[in-house]
């Protein structure tokens, strides 16, 4: 049985089961001339049967999901000859990955046989396990819906049962959140602990090196490569020190003209100008960063005389503050109009003139607010990628000069990962070690800033 | 008491002075915004619009029967695999008779793009009345004779910066003043995916990468986000758990795009053992990625619906799951909608979590299904940057001006959706 077939006999007995649940409690009213009829409405009869039906079914369908390549594997692995495997180096899962890559029907010349005839039964077992597991599931569907069906009497109360499981499963989709997170946190801490194993945390945090040239094949020479994060961290410390340096201003100005100086018209063009900005997608200002501002940049400094690398820092910084300026912007919009009107009209009552007003009483009265903003908007550029991808350098260069190429945890990252590596391998986990660290940093960084938030919008409501 | 009015009169010129600084401080920031968006946008138009025509170059080919056919019997096997090179080598080559020698003929075949090849052959296949005959047809030119036209400027760099020799420029030149040169639209780009040629790269294959993955992240973030956004703003009770998934949700919100992608690895591909680069993972990914836009707009949705509404169902005697589901959802759908669209819209322009999970390979066909390995439009658009070939800039910026056609569209249908169903109570 294939997944559409299926996928439709489950759909036409889920209708059906609906159909005859209702009818049958139909059926059950229009018999009692008097007195109390079933204590909910008939279609809530079917739709109980209808979920006691759906819910097995995908319940066992995410299980049979989640564990069918596992059971696979497992049933290949019995049937493979031990000389096979040992020939692989006992690693079985390389094996099977060939076997699984192989196409009967195109076979190149000097493929072993045993292979070929494997590679037949793979596709076998994987359609016989995929049948029998649909019909047992179909089957658990079926009972289920059957016992929910035979459940329709005066006693039961079909609404109650509905609404109940309902609201659960609103509640499961609500937890999907807590899911992930649990799931971010289990899978980067697993993998950076197989890192740390292999390097001294204390190396990887403190160390001044950074050249991630683990060997690819056992015995290469310079097989050990030196993971010492400083430099990653100084030179993301760099970029978006630039990006803030940048946006912080033009933000924070665009801010209070638009809150204090604007008219409204003038408000409803600007407003949608920074919209657009903050939906222009990261990779389009990667694109601009490195084909227009990058080259400008380098001719712009070398008519001065002055020598610039063609990734460097400020290139990249420059434009991701471009695009953090609708960020800040909008946030300390948000704080600056919170700031109540008393305060301005306690401040032109005397005598202070608008720019007296904000510069002494408003921006002082949203510093919280502000700071939180920036905060938000510093976990915003440390965690952004596409730019530093392709407009950064790769070399981690321990410097501080904005002229200079240097890199970030998200570039070292992208690199380590993108391409064929073995999963096992030191390099392969630094990104995982990288990645909890930049996880770690963001949702410190988050948790503060909205602290501050919460605490200064609570002054003032 | 005069005095200090004089101090006050003589301060308020300054006064006066700083305040239009400060306005005029307020409004250059704006106007900074503003020019760099328009600096962002003209850089990647005046750039992009140029991959959206290509150059094609006449040639009077002569189909010789004894290269396609030399048995005389019109074979689709035999002509499939006879040397359509040669014939347009030797077409070129009446153009300018007096070429000769290995060197200056294959210097002169890199004029046409090697994608001409095959279609002479299927136009051969299916006019085979041509064969022994001349026809003049308007042939794809290569990639670096399409750069040199595009830029005539190059023409006056040295012979080593150009991309073409000395020679080559001046058959061009001759071609050109033959008037046997002109430029069409770029066919290969709407609808070929990527390829290691310039002129025969397209976009259509990451389109339809996206555009599954935009799917299986729709199917799975717009119910879930839904029904939790309803769960938490309606039927939550106020307590420690439900305020720990606020936080919770906030927090997800603002993790970066790239820690997805490392959970896509190590959880879906790794542990899942789903296939790589396909558009069911990347999907999954994004979705987890966008769920809680979609939760924060479906609750503000929700929020904005009056209470009277709940009021007037439970006064009926619904209960509150009825007077919800039936009553309040239906009126927030216009807003869920929107927030949806944009959401989806952040998904599609969303790149560094699918170079993670493999979405950034080197695909020549056009994906068939959720399964097939493919790429998506902002990756592709990634991969071109970095190739060095000069061609692909171009190719690069138009990649950019698609995406953003597409945001565009995206987020318009938003707007429209909200101006034209949206209610305001």
């Amino acid at each position: 049985m294939g997944f559409w077939s299926f996928f439709f006999i489950i759909v036409f007995l889920g209708l059906s089961t609906q159909w005859y649940g209702t009818n049958k409690a139909l059926k059950i009213n229009s018999k009692i001339k008097e007195g109390p009829k079933l204590p909910s409405l008939p279609s809530y009869y079917g739709t109980h049967a209808l979920l006691w039906l759906v819910l097995p079914v995908s319940i066992t369908l995410v299980i049979w999901g989640f564990s069918k390549s596992h059971v696979v594997d497992f049933i290949l692995l019995q049937n493979l000859p031990k000389s096979l495997v040992n020939e692989f180096g006992g690693k079985p899962a390389m094996l099977i990955d060939i076997i699984k890559a192989t196409d009967p029907l195109r076979i190149f010349p000097g493929t072993n046989p045993i292979i070929v005839e494997n590679a037949i039964y793979y596709n076998e077992i994987n359609i016989l396990s995929n049948s029998i597991a649909f019909s047992v599931i179909l089957f658990i569907g079926l009972l289920a819906s059957i016992f929910s069906l035979k459940k329709i009497s005066f006693s039961f109360k079909a609404r109650q049962a509905v609404e109940k499981t309902n609201i659960n499963l609103l509640i499961l989709c609500s937890l999907i959140a807590i899911i992930a997170t649990i799931g971010i946190i289990l899978s980067l801490i697993f993998e950076a602990i197989r890192f740390f194993e292999k390097i001294n945390i204390f190396e990887f945090l403190f160390g001044l090196d950074w050249s991630p040239q683990t060997a690819i094949r056992e015995g290469q020479v310079a097989s050990e490569g030196a993971f010492g994060a400083i430099p990653i961290f100084s030179g993301t410390l760099l970029i978006t020190s630039v990006a803030m340096f940048v946006a912080i201003p033009i933000g924070l100005l665009s801010a209070i003209y638009l809150s204090e100086y604007a008219n409204p018209k003038v408000r409803s063009t600007f407003k949608p100008i920074l919209e657009i900005l903050a939906g222009v997608p990261t990779v389009v200002y990667g694109f601009f960063a490195a084909i227009t501002v990058g080259p400008f940049l380098k001719g712009f400094v070398n008519s001065f005389g002055f020598d610039i690398a063609s990734e460097s820092a400020i290139a990249a910084g420059g434009v991701m503050g471009i695009m953090i300026i609708p960020f800040i912007s909008s946030l300390s919009d948000d704080v600056i109009r919170a700031v109540p009107q008393s305060l301005r009209d306690g401040s032109f009552a005397m005598g202070a003139t608008k720019s007296e007003t904000v510069k002494k009483i408003i921006l002082p009265a949203a510093l919280p607010g502000i700071m939180g903003a920036v905060l938000l908007a510093i976990s915003r550029a440390i965690g952004e990628t596409m730019i530093v991808v392709m407009a950064a350098g790769i070399a981690a260069n321990l410097t501080l000069n904005p002229f200079e190429s240097v890199t970030t945890v998200t570039v070292q990252i992208v690199t380590l990962l993108v391409g064929d590596q073995e999963f096992d391998s030191a390099k392969t986990l630094a990104a995982f070690a990288l990645g909890i660290t930049l996880f770690s940093a963001t949702l410190m960084l988050n948790i503060i800033a909205l602290r501050i938030v919460q605490k200064y919008r609570e002054k003032y409501e | 008491m005069n005095n200090n009015l004089d101090k006050v009169k003589s301060s308020l010129v300054k006064r006066k002075r700083s305040e239009n600084l400060f306005k005029f401080y307020g409004f250059s920031g704006i106007v900074c915004a503003t020019f760099f968006l328009v600096v962002i946008l003209y850089s990647v138009i005046s750039q992009g619009q140029k991959a959206f025509f290509t150059t094609f170059i006449k040639v009077d080919v002569y189909f010789d029967p004894e290269i396609i056919d030399p048995n005389n019997e019109r074979n689709d096997e035999e002509i499939k695999f006879s040397n359509f090179n040669k014939i347009i080598i030797s077409s070129l080559k009446k153009k300018f008779p007096k070429i000769n020698g290995k060197k200056d003929i294959r210097e002169l075949a890199s004029f046409i793009s090697s994608s001409e090849e095959e279609n002479l052959m299927n136009f051969i296949i299916n006019n085979k009345e041509f064969i022994g005959k001349n026809k003049s047809l308007w042939l794809l030119a290569s990639s670096t004779i399409d750069v040199i036209i595009k830029n005539p400027e190059m023409e006056k760099l040295s012979e080593q910066d150009r991309l073409i020799s000395n020679k080559q420029l001046f058959w061009l030149n001759k071609i050109k003043s033959n008037n046997e040169i002109r430029s069409g639209l770029n066919k290969n780009f709407f609808t070929k995916a990527d390829s290691t040629e310039p002129e025969q790269a397209g976009i259509w294959g990451s389109l339809v990468g996206s555009f599954f993955t935009i799917i299986v992240t729709l199917i799975l973030s717009f119910p879930i986000a839904v029904a939790a956004g309803v769960f938490l703003e309606e039927l939550a009770p106020k307590n420690r758990f439900t305020d720990f998934l606020e936080v919770n949700i906030n927090n997800l919100a603002a993790v970066p795009s790239i820690i997805f992608g490392l959970l896509g690895l190590a959880i879906f591909l790794n542990i899942m053992h789903l296939p790589r680069s396909a558009p069911i993972v990347g999907g999954m990914v994004l979705a987890l990625m966008t769920l809680p836009t979609i939760i924060i707009a479906t609750r503000s949705s929700l929020k904005s619906v009056p209470p009277s509404i709940r009021e007037a169902a439970i006064g009926l005697g619904a209960t509150r799951f009825q007077s919800v589901v039936d009553h309040v959802l239906p009126l927030a759908i216009p807003g869920i909608m929107t927030g949806t669209i944009i959401g989806m819209s952040r998904a599609l322009g969303e790149s560094a979590p699918l170079l993670m999970i493999g979405m950034v390979a080197f695909i020549v066909d056009v994906p068939g299904s959720f399964l097939d390995s493919s790429t998506a439009l902002p990756v592709q658009v990634y991969l071109w940057k970095s190739t060095a070939a000069r061609g692909f800039v171009e190719l690069t910026a138009a990649g950019v001006i698609v995406l953003l056609v597409f945001l565009i569209l995206m987020n318009g249908l938003a707007v429209f959706i909200r101006q034209k169903f949206e209610k305001k109570w």
